[in-house]
């Protein structure tokens, strides 16, 4: 069987990776933020997984809108970083493995969800950022192969919390049913509070992301049970992506560990959020 | 069908996706460099060939950014062409709030809009 070994939480706004390669982490604007995700860094590049599967949403990059899959998984051996209209980032393309891919697809379509395939797909900002926010340095490569997992967030109506939470246990099923010893770790995506269009725009609500932040370790099942329009009222219409943290959680067990958290604002128009947790039950002394 | 709208919130929903659905596939074409190239030269001509319409046509080539919206635009394809023009999200985050870039940049730093 396959073993998560942590999970990231993360913010994927674009100007964090653009802030990034410009090497502005001493900038007032970005240092603390970056400051915050130094821990959690440290942690993570002594553990790296045989594979990583991260939870994301694509902006207009990968797919349009003339099909929107609610949940989707790519099966490809590789993904290329997208032009997202002012050419890609200078990022190394993603390695994919297509073994756990499939996998993955039959164990959740045998588990009841239908998950789009993605034989081919252009990752953008939301799946190359919180890359950047493990691995500031990758080099030539990321550090392991990983695999996409697609939720629509913003076409109305997202997949309910509730459904995305369901989907990260199934996904944790799939995992511990895989014939082989691999460690894996899963990355969820998006957030915090945040309003990017309207006369709401700007909108931040640091008491939502603090409860957030708490109950993501302690009580998913909370977040798992608050509506769509809860989400858009209290988080913003784009803060809705927090639905994808479920999806990571899901995928944990019951009891973990945090090893970091940080939040930040703003990164841009949004509220910036970390966590990252030991999905391994701590060694007794 | 209900509204998902609490006010004053935009969200992207079925009927809003439907009015914009051309002028998004255009935004959408922006990704690639020749497509960039192409509609800068002759925008008019550009959004002829997607199909927009006279109202879309104008939001476009007025940079009407509110009205692209109102017209279904979603504000992740509209960015697009914000990029093009060198406009930041915090330009237009000032546009739909009455605010100048610098005003929204420093309601930003000051701990975002909690009042809203």
């Amino acid at each position: 069987m396959s073993e998560v070994i942590w999970g990231l939480a993360t913010s994927h706004v674009p100007s964090i990776g653009a802030a990034m390669d410009r090497g502005m982490h001493d900038d007032p604007v970005w240092s603390k933020l970056f400051a915050g995700y130094q821990p959690a860094r440290e942690w993570l590049a002594d553990r790296t997984p045989d594979v990583a599967v991260l939870v994301y949403n694509d902006h207009a990059n990968g797919v349009d809108l003339d099909i929107v899959p609610t949940f989707g998984i790519g099966v490809a051996e590789s993904y290329a970083v997208a032009d997202e209209g002012y050419g890609r980032r200078a990022v190394p393309d993603v390695v994919g493995h297509p073994e756990l891919s499939f996998h993955l697809l039959q164990s959740l379509v045998d588990d009841g969800f239908d998950m789009t395939v993605f034989r081919e797909l252009d990752v953008d900002h939301g799946f190359t950022v919180p890359l950047s926010v493990w691995t500031p340095d990758p080099g030539d490569a990321w550090p392991c192969p990983v695999i996409p997992l697609m939720v629509n967030v913003i076409s109305y109506p997202q997949p309910t919390a509730a459904r995305c939470y369901a989907l990260g246990q199934a996904l944790g099923r799939a995992l511990a049913s895989y014939p082989e010893d691999i460690t894996v770790g899963i990355l969820g995506t998006g957030g915090m509070s945040h309003q990017l269009a309207g006369t709401r725009a700007g909108f931040i609500n640091p008491e939502f992301d603090a409860m957030f932040l708490d109950a993501i370790e302690h009580d998913p099942a909370k977040l798992a049970a608050l509506t769509r329009e809860d989400y858009i009222r209290e988080a913003g219409s784009e803060g809705i992506e927090l639905i994808m943290w479920l999806v990571m959680r899901g995928a944990m067990n019951a009891q973990v560990t945090k090893v970091h958290s940080a939040y930040h604002v703003p990164a841009s128009n949004t509220a910036a959020g970390l966590a990252l947790f030991d999905n391994r039950a701590p060694v007794r002394a | 069908m209900t509204s998902p709208q609490p006010s004053p919130t935009y969200v992207f929903d079925g009927p809003t996706s439907l009015r914009g659905h051309r002028m998004n596939k255009m935004f959408m074409s922006l990704t690639k460099a020749q497509a960039r190239e192409e509609f800068l030269a002759d925008e008019r001509a550009y959004c002829a060939r997607f199909g927009l319409g006279p109202e879309h046509t104008e939001a476009v080539l007025r940079r009407d950014w509110q009205a692209m919206l109102d017209l279904g635009g979603s504000i992740f394809y509209v960015y697009k062409l914000a990029m093009m023009d060198g406009l930041s999200m915090q330009y237009l985050g000032g546009v739909f709030t009455g605010m100048t870039e610098a005003d929204f940049k420093a309601a930003m730093l000051a701990g975002g809009r909690t009042d809203v």
